[in-house]
């Protein structure tokens, strides 16, 4: 009954990354793009969260950590990029 | 134009140290857990990157005055002392030793020479990854 709810819980995230895929091919703007990319970000640690309790495994844990530390670099580095034109000056 | 990157540098400041501290939690893991010297070495140079994003390259030069290619140096020479020293005692290279200590406040340890290795691994890490961020970030 548990692992239901979690393979449902994880069919929604995968809706909601499909959402986020259509904006990156989609969105008019580069700014549209680079926050969309951030949201799969996200929308990635969840579904590793989800699938660490599946496998009954504290194995990924580090991984949620690494994933959100690197989305964040990412973010910040696209965004000085868009508004100054260089990342390190 | 002058623009004002207040929050960023405020929030690099405690974020830094948050990313530096994972990066050796991994190094010391690496023995019983997944992690180890080589995502130890890219999480330390990814904090390095955020301070580089925030502030510019002069004063990351001042916060650390490290020449990377050294660090690099360094870490070789680490990997290669500690594989060469089991030569001295008549084993094999790259024989690996531990031994248990008792020291004063930190209870049992074992004290493992893959630890030496594993520091080699990354202080190469960090020095070919700043290296060629630095190198990359300074041509115009």
């Amino acid at each position: 009954m548990f692992d239901v709810m979690l393979y449902i819980a994880l069919l929604f995230i995968s809706f909601a990354m499909v959402g986020l895929v259509y904006r990156v091919i989609k969105g008019p703007s580069v700014p549209d793009r680079v926050i969309a990319l951030d949201g799969l970000g996200i929308n990635l640690v969840a579904t590793i969260a989800i699938l660490s309790i599946i496998l009954r495994t504290s194995a990924f844990l580090d991984i949620i950590l690494l994933i959100g530390i690197l989305a964040f670099i990412g973010t910040v580095a696209f965004a000085k990029y868009l508004e100054k034109g260089e990342i390190i000056e | 134009m002058k623009t004002n990157n207040l929050i960023l540098q405020t929030a690099t400041k405690v974020l830094v140290f948050i990313i530096l501290l994972f990066s050796v939690y991994m190094f010391f893991a690496g023995h019983y857990e997944p992690g180890g010297g080589f995502i130890g070495g890219l999480m330390a140079s990814g904090a390095i990157v955020l301070l580089l994003i925030a502030y510019d390259i002069k004063t990351v030069r001042k916060i650390l005055p490290f020449n990377f290619i050294k660090v690099t140096a360094t870490g070789l020479l680490f990997s290669a002392g500690t594989s060469a020293g089991a030569l001295f005692f008549d084993k094999p290279l790259l024989t690996h030793w531990f031994t248990y200590v008792h020291p004063p406040l930190l209870g049992k340890m074992s004290l493992h020479t893959a630890v030496l290795f594993d520091t080699g691994v990354f202080l190469v890490v960090v020095g070919v990854t700043m290296t060629i961020i630095q190198t990359i970030g300074e041509s115009e």
